[in-house]
Formats: structure tokens, sequence, C-alpha cells
């Protein structure tokens, strides 16, 4: 029996870049079906009727929500290739850890007030979101990436941002290469991959989308 | 070699309990460091420099910090006994799920029921404390546990704000057992394990306690 691999999504999220990229790195076939958050349709009402959010990773019709969710899922699943989670518990505990600081953090949250406000709000996020990169580059090092040797759960949940950075940096006025160089190289390497490339979209593109989404100019 | 496992602690938190029925149900031995949270050791902010927040459990002398990783973790590394989260990834994915739910839901507006002033802000917060159980409460059912037969991972996550119920009565003026007494039976439920009795604080010592919290915080 063939696996059935659906995936509702909206290609600017950077939730769900994060299954685009572990359904890549495990070479899963799957469908993908472009959302309209604005106008949900009932299947993602359906399979999320919790949150009614994307990403919904539809697996022979048993819905999976929650990225961070959906990834371990996937590595639990297809467990046979490409681990995403390593195997000692510790060092699992480790990269649940970092991949709930991102969450915790909420970088998009922080990230979005850069282009939503102005004066000492914009200051107060743009302060905030460097310390936030600043911790997470200490927490990288001189390793090629979080997990260590190999691309892993931290790198998936953090790599998605990179789309962001664009418009990020444009209205906050500021340069992520000059701020924290180490996370660019770390980015550039993820970007190395078939996995992270394809599933990432381009930065201008995210631009684009952004000024007419949230009406900036 | 014997295991060392220390767990940082705060007798009324939510959280830390969460690792006391975990360490329990596996019966760990562990030694239970209390920490001030107003006053922090050097220990707490050696072992968690991120958040510098309990619990934290240091097995030996390596720290675990966040509850449900802390949980997950002790799942792991002591797999030969009363598993906590199912063995079916799908199922492992709902459990997931549910507890990043409680996490999400049902911290935030039970915390904004003792600590707001505002009238509208409180009656916001009640809005979504219901909701959030009753959505709970859908998810249970008819089973004895969140997790089916047997009690698991977001059992354990829920669990401990059962000692705030009284504290969450009270000043959002709701009584759970009114509102949702399929949760208050499944609550009982899992009161009769003496992991978790022996887990979760008396309603009225936490409730004495938020008291001094709201003077402290000026909400009084």
């Amino acid at each position: 029996m063939t696996d059935e691999v659906v995936l509702l999504d909206f290609w600017p999220s950077m939730f769900g870049m994060r299954v685009r990229v572990a359904l890549a790195e495990k070479g899963i076939n799957y469908q993908y079906k472009e959302q309209d958050l604005k106008n949900k349709n009932e299947l993602l009402l359906k399979m999320n009727p919790v949150h009614k959010k994307i990403p919904v990773l539809i697996h022979n019709g048993k819905a999976v929500c929650e990225s961070l969710v959906i990834v371990q899922y996937i590595d639990e699943v297809w467990n046979d290739r490409s681990p995403l989670l390593p195997s000692d518990p510790y060092q699992r505990a480790q990269a649940r850890f970092w991949a709930d600081f991102v969450e915790q953090k909420a970088v998009y949250a922080v990230g979005k007030k850069l282009f939503s406000t102005k004066g000492e709000e914009q200051e107060a996020a743009k302060k905030e979101f460097l310390e936030i990169y600043k911790t997470l580059e200490r927490e990288l090092g001189d390793k090629p990436y979080f997990g260590g040797e190999t691309f892993g759960f931290v790198d998936i949940a953090l790599i998605t941002f990179y789309s962001w950075f664009y418009v990020f940096e444009t209205f906050g006025k500021f340069s992520m290469e000059a701020e924290c160089p180490k996370i660019i190289a770390w980015a550039k390497r993820c970007l190395q991959k078939e996995s992270v490339a394809k599933s990432l979209p381009d930065q201008k593109k995210v631009y684009e989308l952004a000024l007419e989404l949230f009406g900036l100019k | 070699m014997a295991d060392e496992v220390v767990l940082l602690g705060f007798w009324p938190s939510m959280f830390g309990m969460r690792a006391s029925i975990a360490l329990a149900e596996k019966g760990i031995k562990y030694e239970h460091k209390e920490e001030d949270v107003f006053n922090k050791s050097d220990l707490l902010l050696k072992m968690n420099p991120v958040h510098k927040k309990i619990p934290v459990l240091i097995h030996n002398g390596k720290p675990v910090c966040e509850s449900l990783i802390i949980v997950q973790y002790i799942d792991e590394v002591r797999n030969d006994r009363c598993p906590l989260l199912p063995s079916d990834p799908y199922q492992r994915a709902q459990a997931r799920f549910w507890a990043d739910f409680i996490d999400k839901k049902v911290y935030e507006s039970s915390r904004s029921l003792w600590t707001e002033k505002g009238e509208e802000q409180l009656e916001a917060a009640r809005k979504d404390f219901l909701e959030s159980f009753k959505t709970l409460e859908g998810e249970l059912g008819e089973k004895p546990y969140f997790g089916g037969e047997t009690f698991g991972f977001v059992d354990i996550a829920l669990i401990s704000f059962y000692s705030w119920f009284y504290v969450y009565e009270t000043f959002g003026k709701l009584s759970m057992e009114a509102e949702f007494p399929k949760i208050i039976e499944w609550a009982k439920r899992c009161l009769q394990k003496k992991s978790v009795a022996k887990s979760l604080p008396d309603e009225k010592k936490v409730y004495e306690r938020v008291l001094d919290l709201r003077k402290i915080f000026h909400l009084e």
C-alpha cells in the first residue's frame, strides 16, 4: 500500500516551510495544497478544527498539526533515512529545547513589530530580535549546524525565518550579515542543501508579499 | 554507576509538578531542591542560563529544561517501565499536539484570571479559559484518561493545573465542577494515583500563595 501524503500550506509561512524541508530531507512524495488563509476551505477546517491553521500534514487521511509536532512525526514514521533528531535522549532534549526557544521567543511576532511599529516600539523590537539571534549564535558556536556535524531539527526550526530576513532588515534598518555573521554563514550552508533551497521562497518575493499583506510602503 | 538526579522546583509551579509526577511514575529516586523564584540560586542560573526558570532536571550533572521536554526525556531514558508517551507515532503526535494546546491556551488564560485587573481583560480571559477547557473536555470524551486506557503525557501536562483550580474559580468567578464535570471526574481519577497525589500541593495553600503574589504585584 502506498502512502498518501498531503500538505496544507501557505507559501510564505515559515512554519509550513519547516514541514517542506523535513519531507524533502526524507525524500517523501507528497501533494502540496496551497491554502487561502482569508477564505479557509472545508478541508483545512476539518483537519485542524482546533487552531484552523496551516501547516497540516494529512497522512493516509489522518491529520497532524503544529509544525514541530509534524517534523517529529515525519522523523519517527520515516525513521529509516536521514534522521532529523539525535538518537541520544540527552541530545534530543537539547534539540527540543532550542526548537522550543525559537517558538517561545516568537521570532515572527517580534519580527512583525519591525515592520508594523515605529519609533520606540520598533527600536525595542529590533533590540529583542537581535538579542534572540545573538543567543542562537552563541549556541551555534563553531559548529556547522545546530545539531553538530549534520543538519537537523533545530536547523529546520530556524532556517525558515531566513526567507523573511530581507523584510526584517529593510524595515528594521539593520543588516543580519553585520549583526550576526555566524548566523548568515550557517544559513548559507543550509541553503546549499537541496531540501532547504527548494523549500524556501525567495526573500524578495516574500518582501513583495509582505508589502501587500500588511499594506506597507 | 548510580544515577544522580536532582530536580530544581518551586512548590506551586504546575510546570515543576509535571516533572515530579513523571519521576514518581517511573519510580526514580531524586533530590528535590526548592528554589525561591524571587531569589534564584547560582545553581539555577548556571543550569538554565537561557530562561532562568524552574523546573530543571539535572541528570548526572547535565541539565534538561522546559517541563514537557523533561517529561519526554524521563520517558526516553527510563523506557523500560510505565511508558508516558504512546509507542505509535501518530498517537504520539496527537499527545504532543494536546500538550502544546495546554501550554498555549490554558496557561495564558488561566494566568490572566488572577493577574488581570480590568473588567474587560478579566472577562476576555474568562472566555478564553472556559473555551480551552471545553475543547479539552471534548477531546477527553468518554475516555478514562486523555491517552485512553492509561495515564500519560497529556494527563501529566494538564493535571498539574488542578492545584490551581480553586484560584481560577475564586478569581474567575466560575465553578469547574459545574462547567466541566468530566474534567473534574478525570482529575479525581488521576488523583487516585500515588504519583499524582504526592506531587500536587493542596489547593488552599496555592490560593494563599497567590494572595501573597497579588500583593507583591500590587493587584490587591
